[in-house]
């Protein structure tokens, strides 16, 4: 008996459940066929702006540096301000994402963009979110061909883009919208939630930005 | 890793009396439990997840057999590997032959308690591949050739005076006068050279906080972000996972999700959740080329069915022991075993036996504060008297508590023979109590007496009082 049988059969001894119970095997495909949604705590259900205002103040909370923006046009001024203002090298590394790409970064002569996948030395990483979560103030990425994940955890600085209308209330509008995109029971190879820059405690509890992750995360909010 | 809980009443006295341990557990008081309460108190909805939580975890362990079926054909499809492993040497094998495949010589590894319990990084050395632990606490443990004290925050027994010395003494080549005299210069240096190990794994090691049977998803959550690195760097991914972290949906993980960040750190939400699906997919920049889930049993299959079946609810925050006085005095290394606190209390029995673990459900004073904080409502204080009572029936405690108890028993059967027993001692013993009214010293129960006085009795016994409608006592209160 291999060990996956032998663990199935001891797991359905110990319920006293047999294989052929078939009530058992439809509630459990039933649950996946058509999943709850559970208890959507009320925070996040608010009207447009209300909702973005949230997710920039819940960002905030959690670290983050948040700039509103109109147009995705202000996007690539807003990213050479950011560096400016912090004394970082005219270099950022982006992946491919075609609404990143659309933007109009040839306007910034002096700016360097390195395309592909992020490496030891990156000191600035800009990507763009596919949804925003306003109860927490987090972000979602979905990895892909433009949109390697690496770039979300090597840089020092990661600036990331999000558009105000995929901002959603809670985290199950993201999985939602993961089902509606991917296709049902299908997922990103990686969905990464990211809330803040990164941090430990690990040493008396003092709690520290920039662990192994970003140590600066700062959010553009388009729109 | 060896298993010490045997020797929990030693431990624990070592414990006691090691200031630098009582210094840094002073931490643990001040650290979690403001947080959590903080994170809890600004979302009304948190209770009706902990209840919704619960039911989701039910239903999955009555389903259990199904759900891990839906899960392995979903991880499948996407292209990874599920090894099945019904024990730790089983669990070990599969993950030295996957890294033989390899050709690993090193392998990164972010958090996970059951490669603790399997006993992973001794094994891989052994064998000559190198572990490296990057999540920070795991780091500076695995330095010093220690385990985690703690599930969420592994170094928790240590000071950062402590941390400092080791990584004077490991990394040798960094410049003798740096200053490493804060946490924040401590934490940039773990992060410099971990970030090279990242780069040179051949294989990344993970947990997984859930596995998700609707598409065959693992999800880590970390703060550091370096469960991440750890994962898509290297050209190999492998998930450890007990067969309980499963969940239906994606929908379901989300709800637990909920109460998981706020117990465990006070946290709305981890910095980093990931859900990872599969290997690298074709057109992907960066991912690793493989990636392996290994679903341990452990011992798990058997508590199911039983009064202990709860405890497979459990999702590791930590909350249990954050709370409970026994941890805030003895810290986590005195449980002897990977879980310490209250759910270590209940599930190392489980695991490893209740003849070797059968010190850890008699250290709790019951007070509850496990339960009232256990996201998932396990019952904890129940199932450490379940164990208590398993421990009598086979007679593994002491001779003379299994004596006194049945005296008392004896005694507690027989209501009059009850009462005339004590209406004759308590007066004797309120006498021999003398004008301070308390024992220094008692026979049988030095236990006690070595470390304070046992008051003495009042004089009449309780019913003696009930009888008289509680006259006496009004009259002394007057």
């Amino acid at each position: 008996m291999s060990a996956r049988e032998a663990i199935l059969k001891k797991v359905r001894a110990s319920l006293g459940a047999s294989p052929e119970d078939g009530a058992r095997r439809e509630a459990a495909e039933h649950r996946l066929a058509s999943p709850p949604r559970g208890i959507i705590p009320a925070r996040g259900q608010l009207g447009d702006e209300e909702r973005v205002v949230l997710f920039c103040k819940m960002a905030e909370k959690v670290s983050a540096s948040v700039q509103r923006v109109e147009r995705a046009e202000d996007v690539p001024a807003a990213v050479a301000d950011y560096l400016r203002a912090r004394n970082l090298p005219a270099s950022v590394r982006m992946g491919g994402d075609p609404r990143l790409e659309a933007m109009p970064w040839a306007r910034l002569k002096s700016l360097e963009i390195k395309n592909g996948k992020a490496g030891y030395e990156d000191e600035v990483g800009v990507s763009h979110a596919s949804v925003g979560v306003a109860e927490t103030g987090t972000i979602a990425m979905f990895s892909g061909p433009g949109n390697p994940t690496t770039v979300n955890f090597l840089p020092e600085h990661h600036i990331v883009v999000v558009d105000a209308k995929d901002i959603e209330g809670d985290l199950e509008s993201v999985m939602s919208r993961v089902r509606e995109k991917f296709g049902k029971g299908q997922m990103p190879r990686t969905l990464n939630f990211i809330t803040g820059p990164s941090r430990s405690g690990d040493i008396e509890q003092k709690l520290l930005l920039g662990a192994h992750g970003p140590r600066a995360l700062h959010l553009i909010v388009v729109g | 890793m060896q298993i010490t809980s045997p020797s929990f009443k030693e431990n624990s006295r070592g414990a006691l009396a090691d200031a630098q341990l009582q210094k840094a557990l002073g931490n643990v008081r001040a650290g979690f439990i403001d947080k959590r309460l903080k994170a809890v108190e600004a979302l009304p909805e948190f209770d009706l997840l902990r209840d919704n939580a619960r039911a989701i975890k039910d239903h999955v362990l009555a389903h259990l057999d199904l759900y891990l079926e839906a899960y392995e054909k979903k991880v499948t499809e996407s292209g990874g590997h599920v090894h099945w492993a019904e024990t730790a040497e089983d669990a070990r094998r599969i993950v030295l032959d996957i890294c033989r495949k390899a050709n690993a010589r090193t392998v990164t590894k972010g958090k996970s308690m059951i490669t603790e319990e399997i006993g992973l990084n001794d094994f891989l050395e052994a064998e000559g591949i190198r572990p490296v632990e990057t999540d920070l606490g795991e780091y500076i443990i695995q330095l010093r050739g220690e385990h985690p004290s703690h599930i969420i925050a592994p170094a928790v027994h240590l000071n950062k005076e402590q941390v400092e010395a080791d990584f004077r003494r490991v990394h040798k080549h960094l410049a003798e006068g740096r200053d490493l005299s804060e946490p924040e210069s401590l934490l940039g240096e773990a992060r410099s050279v971990l970030r090279s190990e990242y780069f040179a794994a051949d294989v990344g090691i993970t947990g997984a906080n859930f596995l998700v049977a609707e598409t065959g998803t693992s999800i880590i959550v970390t703060n550091e972000g370096n469960g991440d690195l750890t994962q898509i760097l290297p050209r190999v991914h492998i998930v450890m996972a007990s067969l309980e972290k499963i969940v239906p949906t994606l929908d379901d993980a989300s709800q637990i999700l909920r109460v998981l960040a706020r117990s465990a750190t006070g946290q709305d939400m981890s910095v980093y959740t990931t859900l990872s699906t599969g290997p690298r997919r074709p057109g992907d920049p960066d991912g690793p080329e493989e990636y392996h889930v290994v679903l341990l049993d452990n011992g798990r299959s058997s508590m199911l069915g039983t009064e202990f079946q709860e405890m497979l609810r459990c999702i590791r925050c930590g909350a249990c022991m954050n709370h409970c006085p026994v941890y805030h005095a003895v810290g986590g290394h005195a449980y002897g075993w990977v879980y310490p606190g209250p759910m270590g209390a209940v599930l190392t029995p489980s695991l490893i036996g209740v003849d070797k673990a059968g010190h850890l459900p008699n250290a709790s004073t019951f007070c509850g504060r496990c339960e009232e904080v256990c996201p998932m409502r396990i019952p904890l204080p129940k199932m450490m008297r379940h164990w208590r009572e398993r421990e009598f029936e086979r007679g593994l405690n002491p001779a003379t508590q299994r004596y006194g108890l049945g005296l008392w028993a004896f005694f507690a059967k027989r209501p009059r023979l009850y009462r005339l027993a004590s209406s004759l001692g308590i007066p004797v013993l309120s006498l021999l109590g003398g004008g301070k009214r308390r024992f220094r010293y008692l026979p049988l129960a030095g236990g006690w007496t070595k470390y304070r006085d046992l008051p003495a009795p009042e004089g009449r016994t309780f019913m003696q009082q009930w009888r008289d409608g509680g006259a006496s006592v009004r009259a002394r209160v007057a």
